[in-house]
């Protein structure tokens, strides 16, 4: 049997996941610069948001149709809750807000913990997800075809509304220089709430997608964040590119890797070459360059 | 505000800066995320020094203390609390009996926090501060071999309810779990009478599947079986697209499955969408109980097959007054499965043990141990003097659409424990 193609999927689909886990968090800590490790939970949030919603409705597919909104939704005001709160506080200290955001996680695990119930539950996948597409002798998992689509249109979404919008015009003017874009009248502060809510929602989408694919427990943002961080860090600072080629790579080489090794090694690999990587562009992939005085 | 520090995280430098930041923010996830759950070998720092013995125990009024000892914080806490409930009822019902020697049960409870020097320290203050005549509980192997020294150093007595990788006999210790033999032996000769030839092995990185793995190529190659592939996976794993496309590809017989925890519910969903199932190709798991079923999602593993000693479905009468009594006491929607069913057996049979000594005393009671028997929810049980293991009759199970799991094939008799399996030919390199 071919294993390249299977392979390619595999890691590309792995890359989607990996770009969805991580695409908020560009925003958050990419843009922002804000190290929230609250951003796993933000997806378990999501996750739960599947699970609660197929619970009211009972039908799989409508309840994922309205889940994927809602738990942007709901991504997004825990995240405003944090910014507005804890955060805003210490935008100049970055290793801060590491420990608070950090302890802000583990919060959020025990409180799905109480709620929930600590054994892990089940969202069902619609009967369209079900099953596999075959393409070329290769079976691909329509979960799986899914999650890459949402990961294309939400990248769409966030390269459209970071271009094409006033908002985003205004994201952008805050990370290229805030002081200038404040002394032009631009509200800095309204618009770090808008990139933090905008950043957690997209972690919240994630939650949702991942449910098709993973279990679903109070732990469940503690299995992304790290890749979610080193797809970011990999990918550069401050550009939605970098996001969407490391993820890409980092997934691609995961699967490759893991085919002619094993899951430990592999992993391994993907740490040394990312590390080989950073020692050569500290900065990352794709970094923004701007006329920030500093 | 920034703007007031200008020299901190000036955008054009920050990228370095906020990476290092970030690395160690992920290496600060991956101990507190992965750290707990590895059964690396535990520590054996907490055992204090051997003078003082467990004779403390006060046996002058209407009660005696006893331990348990489990994981109610912590990753461990989804597992260990259903044991500990069952371990509570057991309690309850021998109160209600009249207690044990005429006296009733006073029940110390402490947090192994998932941690297994924390099982130690806890096992310590059990044993010398609270003076309990025994301690049941503990899950991981971590958290027994970090109890172990505690137990033999204090003279104290522990019972374990999980099965486990076998090759370990504490006069100290008793293990109501299964051993290999009676659990992973008699699973592979099941899959071996169903004319399997070639098995694909997957597991969690940890010493569970490892050595169960090292048995089961040993069996393999005893019996024939060709052993097609043998993958782990890092605990935690989120992503199986790439072994279930090794698995798929190898074109194996059947699957032999003892990862662990979350990871199997992301091994099951790719197995199912990548268009795998009982029919296909079989998976037999180890580490799969009811508990788990929900989680994993019953659409996804229906028919696949799991080894046990004890389902919820085992018809005996002992198994329905026991989980009629389980779901009065924790509502009719909980499950029980065999680690909570090995819990609620231990502390009958330490009641059994106890009555036949006619004392409280660990030597006495020890001594007693041979032979002492109950009738089980699973099956009548029987305590090995020698071992400290108990005898279980091996029940492979299939996973019903109702999320329970139903017995398909039975040992017809109760399996003797042979923890380093001696009795095995084949078992004679695995030393």
């Amino acid at each position: 049997m071919d294993t390249l193609l299977p392979q390619l999927f595999a890691g590309l689909s792995l890359g989607s996941v990996l770009l969805l886990a991580a695409l908020g968090l560009a925003l958050t800590f990419g843009q922002m610069g804000v190290i929230n490790m609250a951003h796993g939970e933000f997806m378990m949030a999501g996750a739960y948001t599947a699970f609660v919603v197929q619970g009211l409705l009972g039908d799989p597919g409508a309840s994922l149709l309205v889940a994927l909104p809602l738990g942007f939704v709901v991504g997004g005001v825990l995240g405003l809750v944090l910014e507005a709160t804890l955060v805003h506080r210490m935008y100049h200290r970055p290793l801060d807000t590491l420990l608070v955001t950090w302890g802000v996680a583990l919060l959020l695990q025990q409180v799905a913990r109480d709620v929930f119930g600590a054994p892990n539950i089940d969202v069902a996948a619609p009967g369209w997800l079900s099953g596999a597409v075959t393409v070329a002798g290769v079976a691909l998992p329509k979960t799986r075809l899914f999650i890459l689509a949402l990961a294309v249109v939400c990248v769409a979404a966030l390269a459209f509304a970071l271009r094409a919008t006033p908002l985003g015009r205004r994201i952008r003017a805050v990370v290229q220089n805030r002081d200038l874009a404040e002394a032009s009248g631009i509200s800095s502060r309204g618009t770090d709430r808008m990139t933090f809510f905008i950043g957690s929602g997209l972690a919240g989408v994630a939650g949702v997608a991942l449910t098709l694919l993973g279990s679903i427990g109070p732990t469940l943002g503690t299995h992304y964040i790290v890749d979610a961080f080193l797809v970011v860090v990999a990918g550069g600072i401050g550009q939605i590119k970098g996001t969407v080629v490391a993820a890409t790579a980092l997934g691609l080489m995961q699967a490759f890797f893991e085919y002619s090794t094993t899951a430990s090694v592999a992993k391994v690999l993907v740490f040394v070459v990312v590390i080989a990587f950073l020692q050569v562009r500290p900065q990352g992939l794709v970094t923004v360059r701007t006329r920030s005085l500093a | 505000m920034r703007r007031s520090t200008p020299s901190l995280l000036p955008t054009r430098t920050r990228g370095p800066r906020l990476a290092a930041a970030a690395l160690a923010a992920l290496a600060v996830v991956a101990a507190g995320g992965c750290g707990a759950r590895v059964d690396s070998a535990g520590s054996a720092g907490a055992a204090s020094s051997s003078a003082e013995n467990a004779d403390c125990v006060d046996t002058s009024g209407d009660t005696v203390k006893i331990g348990f000892l489990n994981s109610l914080s912590g990753t461990m806490a989804i597992s260990e609390q259903t044991v500990h409930d069952s371990l509570q009822l057991a309690a309850k019902e021998i109160n209600a009996d009249g207690g044990v020697l005429g006296k009733q049960l006073e029940i110390v409870t402490e947090d192994g926090q998932s941690e297994p020097t924390v099982f130690a320290e806890k096992a310590t203050k059990l044993i010398t501060d609270d003076c309990v005549a025994a301690v049941f509980g503990g899950w991981t192997s971590a958290s027994r071999k970090a109890m172990l020294p505690v137990f033999e150093s204090q003279d104290a007595l522990l019972f374990y309810p999980v099965q486990y990788e076998g090759l370990e006999s504490s006069p100290n210790i008793f293990y109501t779990g299964a051993t290999t033999n009676q659990q992973i032996v008699p699973a592979l000769d099941y899959l071996a009478e169903q004319g399997t030839t070639s098995l694909f092995l997957v597991g969690s990185d940890y010493v569970f599947p490892r050595t169960a793995n090292k048995i089961i190529n040993a069996y393999a190659r005893a019996h024939g079986i060709e052993i097609v592939g043998e993958e782990y996976a890092p605990l935690g794993h989120t992503d199986f697209s790439t072994i279930v496309n090794k698995v798929k590809a190898s074109g194996a017989d059947a699957v032999f499955n003892t990862l662990n925890g979350d990871s199997n519910v992301a091994f099951f969903k790719e197995y199912s969408n990548a268009g795998l199932g009982a029919d296909e190709m079989p998976v037999l798991s180890v580490s799969i109980a009811e508990e788990e079923v929900g989680g994993i999602g019953v659409q996804n593993v229906e028919g696949q097959l799991t080894a046990w000693n004890y389902y919820q479905t085992v018809d005996t009468p002992e198994n329905a007054a026991f989980v009629e009594a389980f779901q009065a006491e924790y509502g009719d929607d909980r499950v029980t499965s065999d680690p909570m069913e090995a819990a609620y057996v231990s502390l009958h049979l330490w009641q059994q043990m106890v009555e036949k000594a006619d004392s409280f005393a660990v030597d006495d009671v020890v001594a007693a141990a041979d032979g002492v028997s109950y009738d089980a929810p699973e099956g009548t049980v029987v305590v090995d003097g020698d071992n400290h293991h108990i005898s279980k009759t091996s029940l492979v199970g299939e996973i019903g659409d109702d999320g329970l799991i139903h017995p398909v094939w039975t040992s017809e008799e109760p399996i003797e424990p042979d923890p380093y399996l001696e009795g095995y030919d084949w078992a004679e390199d695995l030393g």
